[in-house]
């Protein structure tokens, strides 16, 4: 039972002042992974089955490694936008639901790193 | 929040079938949603028959003629019968509408009413609008000025009026927030399509003089950004408006703002 008014529970903590930036992201993130996609997508389907020699030499090319990094980076950004707005959608308020937007926030990220530092490594690598 | 089954004591049962009228010919069937707070019972779908012959044409004079000759405890809101005072929407065939507009002609085989989804049922059709009028009031649903008052009035262009159309039509019957799966679910934060094309009606509004504010109050994970251009709400609108237009006109405003 609450005797709170019908004002005060409708605006509650007050507007958060954000989630335009989250919208522009998602946006942007979604135009360049159009390009991106396909671009990342040819020369992985070369080194499919190459052999390790093959698959090392396509990612050295730099121009493949910027792709593949660019597409790692805008591809883990997108999910991890997309899939806070489901958790925020689907999973009711409260507890439950901040420690799956805190593992969402960490998951992605962490992967998104992984596949950066993959690149890399056979990019750079003597 | 979501849920994918009804509440136990929102389990609807079958209810009671009344008389068939006698000597009609030409007859209907009408299931209708029935609840009222007084029986602790769950709610339940009554049955009733009416002779087409003599009943108007619209859901509304079916219902009125139910109350008026079968059985006078249906309850229901109507007032205007005639599409502006938005008071008898409800889930008709599937669909957020108003009674009072809706032909009995656009639906095919038996006729199903039900209150507007996913609101707190007061009684049979009648569904608790409170929190609904609330946010509508929440986004300031009058003209905001800074400058001093003119002598006579704030003055408008007629081009400037004119982007009030399709907006200001609004009668907030609740269809559109009541069909929106986002409404549904987080409707408590989310201040769904109708309090949102209330909102941007404000805001281009262009002798107002608070849109920055306006736009401060909307920017927000959930008052605005839980649209998911699902589009429901225009499909649904018995007043053929467009308030999934309207809501990403104010987004196109937050990206304007920043750019």
């Amino acid at each position: 039972m609450s005797y709170k008014t019908d004002y005060a529970r409708v605006h509650g903590l007050g507007s958060a002042k954000s989630g335009t930036e989250h919208f522009i992201v998602q946006r942007l993130t979604a135009i360049a992974l159009v390009p991106l996609v396909l671009a990342f997508l040819l020369p992985f389907a070369h080194a499919l089955g190459a052999g390790h020699a093959a698959t090392l030499a396509i990612y050295r090319n730099p121009v493949n490694a910027i792709i593949a990094l660019a597409t790692m980076i805008a591809v883990f950004q997108h999910v991890r936008l997309g899939v806070q707005v489901v958790i925020e959608d689907y999973v009711p308020a409260g507890r439950h639901r901040l420690r799956w937007l805190v593992a969402n926030a960490l998951v992605w990220r962490a992967l998104m790193l992984a596949g950066i530092f993959a690149v890399l490594k056979i990019a750079l690598g003597a | 929040m979501v849920q994918f089954t009804l509440p136990k004591n929102s389990k609807i049962r079958t209810g009671k079938t009344w008389p068939r009228p006698e000597g009609a010919t030409n007859v209907r069937k009408f299931m209708i949603y029935r609840w009222t707070p007084d029986d602790g019972e769950t709610p339940r779908v009554d049955t009733y028959f009416i002779d087409m012959d003599k009943c108007g044409p619209m859901v509304l004079d079916a219902l009125i003629k139910i109350k008026n000759e079968i059985d006078p405890t249906l309850t229901f809101r109507r007032s205007c019968r005639e599409g502006i005072c938005g008071s008898c929407a409800m889930n008709i065939d599937g669909i957020n509408t108003l009674a009072c507009i809706y032909g009995l002609d656009e639906i095919k085989g038996d006729v199903k009413i039900y209150p507007l989804p996913h609101m707190p049922v007061v009684k049979d059709l009648i569904p608790d609008l409170t929190h609904f009028y609330a946010q509508h009031a929440s986004i300031m649903p009058w003209l905001e000025t800074k400058t001093s008052r003119p002598a006579k009035e704030w003055r408008q262009s007629i081009e400037d009026r004119a982007k009030l159309d399709g907006l200001y039509e609004c009668v907030m019957c609740a269809s559109c927030s009541t069909s929106c799966p986002s409404y549904w679910w987080n409707g408590d934060k989310y201040l769904g399509p109708a309090a949102l094309l209330h909102a941007y009606r404000w805001i281009i509004d262009s002798r107002d003089e608070a849109t920055g504010e306006r736009l401060d109050d909307l920017e927000d994970p959930f008052k605005l950004y839980r649209c998911h251009t699902i589009m429901n709400c225009t499909k649904t609108c018995p007043k053929g408006l467009n308030p999934a237009k309207a809501i990403a006109e104010i987004k196109k405003m937050m990206v304007e703002r920043v750019a």
